[in-house]
């Protein structure tokens, strides 16, 4: 049966029973444009033979470059679960429910986020704490940082999922940091400092910054010379660093990707108490179905209060284990994670370079399941009106769903995440063309 | 620098609301200490504080063996890997939701029907108590809540909500059965106090009585929400755990009895957890009669979503109707005996329990043993349980239950035998107490202090933050 949305109370009876504010409030991000593409593709998706002339879904950052990995690892390594030892372990399984998480799944965690690092980094599985998703990781941790009315600072654009998971039920505030194509959508020392001043005089106490590296939608990784700052701004005014590092593992090349867990080591942990990583394996290996989030805190407080809280979101014991054979495998994690960045780099440089044919360009990237394409030279004026006259412009007539810069919070109109992992090659190439006939008829027309 | 990182984190985090601050938290690391083996370590303490079963898992052992498909890890059913890796709608996949709405079903004896569209997934009962808390009730608005109660509502209804929790006073005059005027009672409490209260939450089968709601205790309760226009939620996490009659009756049954009756205020909570034994996979489930409250849910479901890979194997286990029945039948069974030699035992060495068709424990009499009728009394008698009988039990008060002298014991987590070894020592508790013995053995602690405070939950019987390898190291009880 259909279940009718909020918009109308349903109840037949004279007095409608009221819902908390939290429920009643759209701060779910649902009515945003970056869901409304995904109707359209779900009414008419494409299909290379069935429906060729459907939607191609290109907002939606998955990473199925690398699954024939994955389905290969299981293949030599699924065990004929007649054998009493697997299913004897079934019991022990099902019955482990300790917040702590599994010590294996732990250890396998913590080894395969050095990994990614090429060593650069040590992990310890204790402060490994385990979550369903980096969705629930990021809101646990706002909750553990920030009391309801207090604010995080995030620089512009941003992953639009944020403002449901940090902002939601914890009543927390985002305050944009504000960056711009004029140094290719860098943090900057004045931009922070700006933001922390909008929010002072806003009378919101700041707690942390929450920045994304490799950063969702640029598709680009964060200098270091930028998290020594962050860091440094952080210990001037005692507040936070988390660092979602959930498309650590899809830097097209390891020497690219500086993760704030090696500026911390150089640093001798100077501040680390201060710092918090957020992880998943929902891009990296392309599981998002398995909920497997984690929070890595250097702070003590944070992770013996994040484990309790973990309590509303563990992970399934089942899946734990499988994750803990898979990852403590270290020649398949090294040989995973060195094609999976090699295929995600060509995936981008063959998007970006037919753009380019097209006369569009991207942003410099190096990191992720998308680029940042720059259609301002498109807009008839460079509005956030015609960005998105402009993206449903594409969405009906090109028939692609992208991303655009808005429901990122971009402050500047024009630019579009367009995701390129989640789909075969071909489909690519299909989505490349239909881009380039687009702007061949609007340059005809001009 | 501990003082500097204390205060920049949240209030949340800083307080107490996680409840593993309990006096009771000794019970555990007693337990985690030294734990009962009975060759290794026959002196050990004997876990009776988890409810959890594990007197059927051969069935379902069996069941995994047979069905490989089941799961995508084994060479048959892997062709599916993929598709359940990428699969992240927070509506789950469509044949796990008709598979949990089809067991809910049998568990009701097929009088009640299930829309699958209504089943909203969360982090276990756990995460669907706090996610339908958050749909329901604004920070500072309250919940009525029966005692003696389940300690983690304290957590898992206040601690991030900042709803807070109001005790329906219920005691032993008349088998701690919710009555009208207990109801009201609580609830012109509230308003005097300017809390607004904003439902009534039951749990039925009841934990820690093992007694079911009838059919007046249910409409009652339904009555009574509809009369004051609040929600009313059931958690009913342990129905296929009743083993006698009087048989479960679910609040669904009586709504669709009652065509009068405002559906939208009507909420239930369930998990795999209990009924069979599958705590760690961290399958909650809400179902909302409220259309709202569904789609709202399903929103904050995106912050603990069962794993597809768990999705998966369960909606093939559950939709397998012959193993259900056979499961539902035999492990009722099972409970059913082991309570009845458990109560017997007691029985016979006069200890009274109450007397209950359901649950994984009994709730067991030992009032008598008290020096005095206080909690002071009932903690040094739990300590001499705890620290010299060598069992770890659950003591009334951090179920905030009104009256001391109550004691959960679990008995569903062990074997017959070590079920025997726990029945003579405390048998041997009762002799000596009986003689006096009892009151030289007992150990002073330093702090006994217990707070009866109902509103702002001071301890709760917490599982331990505990390094100790122990395979049940963490629980819920």
């Amino acid at each position: 049966m259909a279940i009718k949305p909020l918009t109308q109370p349903s109840s037949a009876s004279s007095a409608a029973i009221s819902l908390s504010k939290i429920a009643v409030s759209n701060t779910h991000g649902e009515d945003s444009p970056y869901f409304a593409g995904w109707k359209a593709y779900d009414e008419n998706p494409y299909d290379e033979s069935s429906n060729p002339s459907g939607v191609i879904q290109m907002g939606l950052a998955e990473n199925q470059v690398s699954f024939d990995l994955l389905e290969k690892y299981l293949e030599k390594n699924s065990s004929d679960p007649t054998s009493s030892g697997r299913v004897s372990s079934f019991r022990e399984n099902a019955l482990f429910q300790d917040y702590h998480g599994l010590l294996s799944f732990r250890k396998a965690m913590a080894s395969f986020m050095e990994q990614i690092r090429g060593g650069r980094a040590k992990f310890d599985p204790e402060r490994i704490v385990i979550t369903a998703g980096a969705t629930a990781a990021n809101e646990l941790l706002t909750f553990i940082l920030a009391d309801p009315g207090d604010a995080l600072l995030v620089p512009t654009p941003y992953y639009p999922g944020f403002d449901r998971d940090l902002r939601w039920r914890t009543g927390v505030h985002i305050v944009p940091i504000h960056c711009d194509s004029s140094n290719a959508f860098e943090i900057t020392p004045s931009a922070l400092d700006s933001a922390y001043s909008d929010a002072e005089s806003r009378g919101l106490r700041v707690r942390g910054v929450l920045i994304t590296n490799p950063s969702n939608p640029l598709g680009a990784t964060v200098k270091r010379a930028v998290l020594e700052h962050v860091l440094d701004f952080g210990a001037l005014k005692n507040i936070h660093l988390v660092s979602d590092e959930i498309y650590s593992g899809s830097a097209f090349s390891d020497r690219e990707f500086v993760s704030i867990a090696e500026v911390l080591e150089a640093r001798g942990g100077r501040g680390s108490e201060r710092c918090h990583i957020v992880y998943s394996l929902s891009k990296d290996l392309g599981l998002p179905g398995f909920r497997v989030g984690t929070i890595y805190s250097y702070n003590d407080a944070v992770v013996t209060t994040a484990r309790r809280m973990s309590s509303f979101t563990l992970i399934s014991s089942q899946t734990q284990q499988l994750l803990a054979t898979m990852l403590s495998d270290e020649e398949f994690t090294a040989g995973y994670i060195e094609t999976n960045r090699e295929r995600l780099r060509r995936r981008y440089r063959m998007i970006v370079d037919e753009l380019g044919r097209a006369g569009i360009e991207c942003l410099k990237g190096n990191a992720g399941l998308f680029c940042w394409m720059n259609l301002s030279p498109f807009l008839k004026d460079e509005t956030v009106e015609e960005e998105l006259a402009l993206w449903e412009c594409i969405l009906r007539e090109v028939k692609l769903n992208i991303s655009p810069g808005v429901s990122c919070h971009c402050a500047e109109p024009g630019w579009f995440r367009v995701c390129f992992a989640n789909m075969s090659e071909q489909t690519l190439q299909v989505a490349l063309a239909r881009i380039h006939d687009f702007v061949e008829r609007r340059r005809g027309n001009q | 620098m501990l003082g500097s990182q204390e205060y920049i984190l949240s209030k949340i985090a800083s307080n107490d609301g996680h409840g593993e601050n309990s006096a009771f938290f000794d019970g555990w690391k007693a337990y985690d200490a030294d734990p009962y083996h009975p060759t290794k370590n026959p002196n050990g303490v004997i876990q009776m504080g988890l409810a959890e079963n594990q007197l059927s898992f051969d069935l379902v052992e069996e069941w995994v063996r047979n069905n490989p498909m089941a799961s995508i890890c084994t060479p048959e059913g892997a062709s599916q890997f993929k598709d359940i890796a990428i699969f992240q709608d927070y509506h789950g996949l469509p044949e796990f939701r008709n598979a949990v709405a089809r067991f809910m079903e049998k568990v009701r004896g097929d009088r009640v029907r299930f829309d699958p569209d209504r089943i909203v997934m969360s982090g276990g009962a756990t995460g669907a108590q706090e996610t339908l808390t958050f749909c329901l009730a604004d920070p500072g608005e309250a919940l009525l809540v029966p005692t003696p109660y389940y300690p983690a509502n304290d957590r898992d209804l206040t601690w991030r909500t900042g709803v807070e929790l109001v005790p329906v006073i219920c005691d032993s005059s008349n088998g701690f059965k919710m009555t009208r005027d207990g109801l009201e009672a609580a609830y012109k409490a509230a308003l005097d106090s300017n809390t607004t209260v904003k439902g009534l939450l039951l749990n039925n089968p009841s934990n820690p009585l093992g007694t079911v709601l009838d059919r007046e205790a249910l409409s009652m309760a339904l009555s009574f929400t509809n009369d004051k226009n609040i929600h009313l939620i059931c958690d009913e996490i342990y129905s296929a755990t009743v083993f006698d009659e009087p048989g479960f009756v679910s609040i669904a049954e009586i709504l669709a009895e009652s065509p009068d009756a405002n559906p939208d205020l009507v909420h239930i909570v369930y998990s795999l957890s209990k009924d069979l034994g599958f705590p760690g996979f961290r399958v909650g489930i809400l179902y909302s009669y409220n259309d709202a409250v569904v789609c709202c849910a399903r929103k904050m479901s995106s912050f603990g979503l069962v794993s597809t890979q768990t999705q998966r194997m369960l909606a093939s286990m559950l939709a397998d109707e012959e193993f259900v029945g056979k499961f539902l039948a035999e492990s009722a069974a099972r409970l059913g005996a082991r309570r009845a030699a458990m109560c017997q035992g007691l029985a016979q060495m006069g200890v009274g329990s109450l007397k209950g068709s359901a649950g994984l424990y009994c709730w067991m009499d030992l009032r008598r043993l008290l020096k005095a009728a206080t909690f002071e009394a009932e903690m040094e008698l739990w300590r001499v349980i705890v620290n010299d009988v060598r069992i770890n039990v659950s003591p009334g008060a951090s179920f905030h239950c009104a009256e001391p002298g109550w004691f959960r014991v679990c008995f569903a987590n062990m074997d017959e035998e070590t079920m025997r070894v726990a029945l003579s020592r405390i048998s041997k508790l009762v002799v000596q107490s009986k003689s006096g013995e009892a009151r030289k053995q007992c150990r002073r602690r330093s702090k006994l202090e217990i707070s009866l405070s109902f509103r702002r939950l001071e301890e709760i019987m917490m599982s331990p933050h505990s390094p100790m390898t122990s395979p049940l190291v963490r629980t819920m009880t």
